[in-house]
């Protein structure tokens, strides 16, 4: 394809062609500080094509595929490219890892122990973990946790920070201007910004950390603590799960694992702070 | 093109050791694309090969795996549902090689469950599935008229369950093609695959898998076709002495030697399968034909990003599939209550 590069994120190698300069422009930016693999053997191939033959010049619009895409992907305006390509990189994720039990879940560490989030989309689970990586927690990824079939470990996947709406303001705050994307206004889901994770994060994006906790946050609601059962986490968290029905009895077997030794709680969280004190009681107590 | 490096690493497993990392980017793009990349996995088994590619195939190998499984479980639970009708169940394609323990089955990616039936039996084969929770998958009474009239097998169904696809055949071509196989022989000769599952024989297979790519498709997945004819005929050849003239044979019966002929042409000069010539009792030569130009430039229409090329061809092979398919005033009349409908070729 015209432009491309290739990006290592955690585990995973990804080769991105697209028919257009500027998605490629801004990867290559925001991603500066993450390794150089322009010669690797990538794991996924991901492309950001016109959806016709006129689409490259003519109201340009961008069909997200790769090895892996969907039939009725829907189109994305140019101005998105960006969101393209990293909607692109998750759908080869979220289709094709076989490595690692895949958990839709942010995750942060502390201490080598990690805690995982997961929630629906608008849970506050990316803000969190965002804002958790500011304040003495490494970030290890706002998207995807990787559970390790074998040893039960964790492993960052420390893509750039999608941040929706409001949240955006939020972090911008703190973290200042010079490490957020490009403002994409009127995406399918609203405003979104990206934000570029810590270095320590990035350099970091090969260890891994045993799971301490599990959370299930839920952020506009008053604050409240509720324990998860077992059964209810093990359950959760399949749905939560792309690939737990194609790795069989090895997914079953970690995700008992998981479930079995990690303490699961439910916070409903009307603010930032609010969720912080929380956390650190719940980590000080429990983890 | 990275097509064309597909087909050498499958036909010469070991020339994979020389390559660099961008056409291994290529390679495994077109394998992907062709879903061919778990029979790429098991022909290079044993090969040096870079550090990076280990798990990539070894992905796509246990995917292929869990395929195979799920497809035989699938046959399991269609053989259950049709055993009080006094159907045996006689798969076909991706499951067939499964069951029988094929080498076309090694690495396959398998898809819907298909099944032959006889056509006598199809009204109690409907409900027999349906009972045992297959659904419809689309309301279309357009769509569902033109199968039950014209084609070769019924609306596809789905498990309610189980989320798997099955396709019930009563002969292997449309009505509306030209060529008529003979269904009720296609039966009768198939041959067991394990407890309650039988599979078409040796040389129907290959019949079967010619027809489908030659004789109905776009030629969609051809190398993937073509791959199984090539393990189907070379397991065949060495199995059977003349296992070639009793192919000839078999395809002239159901009218299909142009297809078996051009396969065994195209898999012969891409993968090298060990056909035979021959000049008594039938003389059978397999120098490639003007026309093989056209669908062997069709099969390797994939670049190294795993795009379709070639967009004029691979529409005009369209086309093709098209009129193979029907008579010219009905496939204008198909053609035109599909456009209304909103459908356009892709």
């Amino acid at each position: 394809m015209r432009h491309s590069l290739t990006l290592q994120i955690g585990p995973a190698t990804f080769r991105i062609g697209s028919a257009w300069r500027q998605p490629v422009e801004e990867l290559t930016r925001l991603y500066a500080g993450y390794p150089d693999r322009h010669d690797a053997i990538a794991d996924f191939t991901v492309r950001l094509q016109p959806t016709g033959p006129l689409r490259r010049w003519v109201r340009p619009s961008i069909l997200i595929t790769g090895d892996h895409g969907l039939a009725d992907a829907a189109p994305m305006s140019l101005a998105h490219g960006l969101l393209a390509a990293e909607m692109g990189m998750n759908l080869q994720m979220a289709l094709g890892w076989r490595r690692h039990l895949l958990l839709h879940a942010s995750s942060v560490e502390k201490d080598g122990r990690a805690l995982v989030m997961t929630g629906e989309s608008g849970s506050g689970k990316s803000t969190l973990a965002a804002l958790l990586g500011e304040r003495g927690w490494r970030l290890m990824g706002d998207e995807f946790a990787l559970l390790d079939l074998d040893s039960g470990a964790i492993l960052p996947f420390p893509r750039l920070v999608s941040l929706k709406n409001q949240a955006i303001g939020v972090v911008e705050d703190v973290v200042g201007a010079q490490r957020m994307g490009p403002m994409l206004q009127a995406t399918a889901k609203g405003d979104i910004r990206h934000l570029v994770p810590r270095p320590d994060a990035v350099a970091r994006m090969a260890q891994g950390a045993m799971p301490a906790m599990l959370l299930f946050p839920r952020f506009g609601h008053d604050a409240a603590i509720r324990p998860v059962g077992q059964g209810e986490a093990f359950m959760r968290l399949t749905q939560a799960s792309t690939n737990y029905v194609a790795l069989g009895e090895p997914g079953f077997a970690a995700l008992t694992r998981f479930v079995t030794d990690v303490p699961a709680c439910a916070m409903d969280f009307p603010s930032g702070e609010a969720a912080f004190d929380m956390i650190d009681r719940l980590w000080e107590d429990g983890a | 093109m990275s097509a064309a490096l597909l087909v050498r690493a499958l036909r010469q497993p070991a020339t994979v050791e020389h390559l660099d990392a961008a056409q291994w980017n290529g390679l495994i793009a077109a394998a992907k694309a062709e879903r061919l990349i778990a029979t790429l996995a098991w022909r290079v088994d044993g090969m040096r090969l870079p550090e990076p590619v280990q798990p990539i195939l070894r992905d796509a190998r246990m995917d292929a795996a869990r395929e195979a499984r799920q497809a035989l479980w699938e046959a399991d639970r269609a053989a259950a549902a049709l055993a009080p009708l006094g159907v045996r169940l006689v798969v076909l394609k991706g499951t067939a090689y499964a069951a029988a323990g094929l080498v076309a089955g090694q690495g396959r990616f398998i898809g819907d469950l298909d099944i032959l039936v006889p056509r006598s039996a199809m009204s109690q084969v409907e409900p027999a599935l349906m009972a045992a929770g297959w659904e419809w998958v689309k309301e279309d009474a357009y769509d569902d008229a033109y199968y039950r009239q014209w084609m070769h097998e019924l609306p596809p169904m789905i498990h309610v369950e189980r989320d798997r696809m099955i396709d019930v055949h009563h002969t292997i071509l449309p009505l509306t093609a030209r060529p008529k196989p003979d269904a009720d022989a296609l039966l009768a000769d198939a041959v067991p695959a394990g407890e309650n599952v039988w599979t078409l024989s040796p040389e129907d297979r290959v019949i079967h898998a010619a027809a489908h790519m030659l004789a109905d498709g776009d030629l969609q997945g051809g190398l993937r076709n073509l791959w199984d004819i090539h393990c189907l005929c070379s397991e065949g050849g060495r199995a059977v002495p003349d296992f070639y003239l009793f192919l000839f044979e078999r395809a002239a019966f159901h009218q299909l030697v142009p297809a078996v002929w051009r396969a065994l042409r195209l898999a012969h000069d891409l993968y090298g399968t060990p056909v035979v010539a021959y000049r008594a009792p039938i003389t059978v030569d397999y120098r490639l034909r003007a026309s093989d130009r056209m669908f062997i430039a069709r099969l390797l229409a994939r670049d190294g990003w795993g795009r379709e090329t070639r967009k004029l061809l691979v529409f005009a092979f369209y086309l093709r599939s098209h009129w193979l398919r029907m008579p010219p005033l009905m496939l204008a009349r198909h053609l035109w209550t599909k456009w209304r409908k909103g459908h356009r070729p892709r």
